[in-house]
């Protein structure tokens, strides 16, 4: 033998890593909510199409655009911000301005997360900020709520079932059966529970997403509804209100999809629990006593910035001990 | 046997064991090896032979009067050709005995089979046997053998997890040579008047499992057990297998023998085994050669100072060019720089990759997914830990506990942003250790 082989790659341990990395990870969340994207185009037409495209694209231009401008390593292939450009969509009405919602995109990609320093960096969760700054900025747009195609209603817009809530009118309420499924006046990609659920569950069985916060938001919606409703008494059903809080409004995205964002949630299980327990009492505080009809938003952007706090505690908590029976 | 109790975090790193059926081949003697002075964790041994000298299979040629070091024994007949200086995979220089082998492996008559009625006799014979921890950490054993609190250790644990991808060598080890691993289970019980034994096993291995099952019933051996592991990784490190198996936990820095345990890698209790048969000092070694440059993966028994380039001619040469060649497994095992290198001891496998396995991901910001943290055996928490480390807080490291980390890389495995954690880590323990905190 006098053919040797040197300079050869030395690096350190380990020599194998999984194939799960961050673009793998946001392509697997963008998979998640396509039932909820096909729900919403069937619910709501066309224009779903079109307005989730703009906004994936002006948040992936926003990305790109700011690192070439400061010289940043490229981040746009992480698919972080085509996901934020989804997330953002499908928290708008379908009948949303193009213009409005790039405005929104701005917000997300530029002003949240890039000037914090990019992904990883951001503080609050992106789409989940783009929506209030929308939500406040342009309240006629972004609650004027298209009719679902199958209600049957003869009219352009109509309100949300929290928004009827919210007027006191339980009767006018639509069926859980229709809560569930979708067929309802709302932000375009959360008005199927059901839709949402499937997501869910297939980041739950993808090791995605603990199923911890999700649990705990939708749990304690589930609660809270069902002591108010009960206590309140009258001749409406506890229980059917309680299914009506889960799968109104934003609670089932915001649950699995936006509570969820690692950057912006605990990352230890029992910070987690807060976080989720801390976002079910939020929302329901502000949809029974507060002046807004829905307060999924609210209550994630609040968790949001407890999260370092949360994650502090916890650390301090585990670390009592190395591990379990430590002497 | 296998136990209820919780199991510690691991991950699914994938097996690849590809040459778990590959009949252990045993390699021609090279023209020339190269035998490192420094095979073990401890002092390096001094050359006790020099230019010129011939030497005879299983002749003393290095030793050290260091309390933690292991004598070193020639594994071919022939001529010592030279003292050579190398640098070794770790950075440093090792001492390299070079002898041209006269192919002809006359065996040394100083070789005899050990008589031993005592603990004492019994750990001078190991010393001489030249034994080290084969699993990879290259211990010493003479000192593992010969506890301080003789009286509190009870219990024999033998490492067999082999949770390590691509390494099948324990595993062939326990088929091929299930009677050395149970008597040198005898012995070491029997001098060290041990209670019980347990062989620790991954679940991917059951026909090791159902064989040491088959003769400790047949040869009535009620105190040796085996125990199944789960087969994920990594089970095989110390003070998981240790907690794993009797529930106990073990901080970084206490001994098994501490927790009244005696733990030893299956293939250096089938030395002892042979050892007391044959009384043929440590000399060869088994391993995996495999990885995707390899032409022919397989279990090979090789001198010990064989070149790589030698080993890999025998297993049918490289059929691609190779990129990245380690010593040892994928998770822990060290690159080395070339294949002009000896084998040493704990050479349990040598593994080749082609380029196309060998890109270094690159990497990027964290995401803060916790994925570290859950994959860590011991609840650590590595992004937080590296984070710590970029600011040199020596404080902050240390209240996370970086000093129990074990380097495993379960942490760099699962990271989706490819950040190098395991590693971080290391450093870390380093910036603790120069700020003197305890």
């Amino acid at each position: 033998m006098d053919k040797y082989y040197d300079n050869l790659v030395v690096s350190s341990a380990p020599h194998l890593v999984t194939n799960l990395d961050t673009r793998k990870t946001m392509l697997m969340v963008i998979g998640a909510l396509i039932p909820s994207f096909g729900v919403s185009i069937w619910v709501f037409g066309p224009r779903v199409i079109s307005l989730t495209l703009v906004c994936v694209i002006a948040s992936m231009f926003f990305e790109w655009a700011y690192n070439k401008l400061m010289h940043r390593p490229q981040t746009v292939g992480d698919m972080s911000a085509a996901l934020t450009g989804v997330l953002i969509a499908f928290n708008v009405p379908s009948s949303f301005p193009y213009w409005m919602a790039v405005i929104g995109c701005f917000v997300a990609i530029i002003i949240v997360k890039q000037l914090y320093g990019g992904i990883g960096r951001n503080v609050v969760n992106p789409a989940i900020t783009a929506r209030i700054v929308l939500f406040i900025s342009f309240a006629t747009e972004m609650t004027s709520w298209p009719v679902a195609r199958m209600s049957g209603i003869d009219a352009e817009t109509s309100a949300t079932p929290l928004g009827i809530l919210s007027e006191g009118s339980i009767a006018d309420l639509p069926s859980n059966k229709e809560m569930f499924l979708g067929f309802i006046g709302g932000s375009m990609g959360e008005v199927s529970a059901l839709a949402l659920l499937i997501g869910g569950l297939f980041l739950i069985w993808k090791k995605i997403i603990s199923p911890i916060i999700p649990a705990c938001f939708i749990g304690t919606v589930f609660v809270i509804a069902l002591a108010y409703y009960g206590i309140k008494g009258g001749d409406v059903s506890a229980l059917n209100m309680a299914i009506f809080h889960v799968c109104a409004g934003g609670v089932m995205l915001g649950a699995f999809f936006m509570a969820t964002d690692y950057v912006t949630s605990p990352i230890m299980p029992l910070g987690k629990v807060i976080m989720g327990v801390g976002c079910g009492l939020i929302t329901m505080v502000i949809r029974l006593w507060g002046s807004y009809p829905e307060g999924v938003s609210f209550s994630i952007l609040l968790m949001n910035i407890m999260t370092p706090l949360i994650d502090q505690l916890c650390i301090r908590l585990t670390y009592g001990g190395a591990k379990k029976d430590e002497k | 046997m296998s136990s209820n109790a919780k199991h510690l975090h691991s991950i699914d790193a994938g097996h690849y064991k590809n040459t778990a059926g590959c009949a252990t081949e045993t390699m021609p003697i090279p023209d020339v090896v190269k035998i490192s002075m420094s095979q073990h964790i401890g002092a390096p041994c001094k050359p006790l032979v020099a230019k010129g000298d011939a030497v005879k299979v299983g002749q003393l040629i290095g030793d050290s009067d260091a309390f933690v070091s292991a004598p070193i024994h020639s594994s071919v007949s022939g001529t010592v050709v030279g003292i050579e200086t190398q640098r070794s995979a770790m950075g440093g220089n090792d001492t390299l005995v070079v002898i041209e082998t006269d192919k002809k492996q006359e065996m040394w008559e100083g070789i005899k089979v050990p008589e031993v009625d005592d603990l004492a006799g019994f750990v001078k014979a190991i010393k001489d046997s030249g034994l080290v921890g084969l699993g990879g950490a290259s211990f010493p054993t003479h000192i593992k053998y010969n506890p301080r609190n003789l009286d509190e250790v009870h219990t024999l644990i033998l490492n067999a997890a082999e949770c390590e991808p691509f390494i099948t060598s324990d595993h062939r080890t326990m088929l091929e040579d299930a009677q050395d691993i149970i008597d040198g289970m005898k012995l070491i019980m029997k001098y060290l008047n041990l209670d019980e034994a347990y062989v620790g096993i991954e679940a991917n291995k059951p026909d090791a499992i159902a064989k040491l099952d088959q003769m400790f019933a047949e040869q009535g051996l009620t105190n040796m057990h085996t125990f199944t592991l789960q087969d994920r990784y990594p089970k095989g490190a110390e003070r998981v297998l240790v907690y794993e198996i009797t529930g106990k936990t073990m901080n970084a820095g206490v001994l098994p023998a501490d927790l009244g345990i005696i733990l030893s890698n299956v293939t250096t209790v089938a030395f002892v085994g042979q050892y007391f048969r044959t009384g043929v000092p440590l000399i060869q070694k088994r391993m995996t050669v495999d990885g995707s440059a390899v032409a022919e993966p397989k279990n090979v028994v090789a001198p010990i100072g064989t070149m790589i380039h030698d080993v890999m001619e025998f297993c049918g040469g490289y059929k691609e060019a190779p990129k990245k060649i380690i010593m040892g497994g994928p998770m822990m095992g060290r690159a080395i720089f070339s294949d002009a290198m000896p084998i040493v001891k704990n050479n349990n496998a040598i593994l080749a990759f082609a380029e196309a396995q060998t890109n270094i991901p690159e990497e990027t910001a964290c995401i803060n997914c916790g994925r570290c943290h859950q994959a860590c055996p011991f609840g650590l928490l590595p992004t937080a830990l590296a984070t710590a480390y970029d600011n040199r807080d020596a404080e902050m490291l240390s209240r996370l506990k970086v000093m129990q980390c074990m380097e495993c890389g379960s942490c760099s495995f699962v990271c989706p942003a490819r950040r190098p954690l395991g590693f971080i880590n290391k450093l870390g323990k380093g910036v603790v250790k120069e700020a003197g905190i305890k």
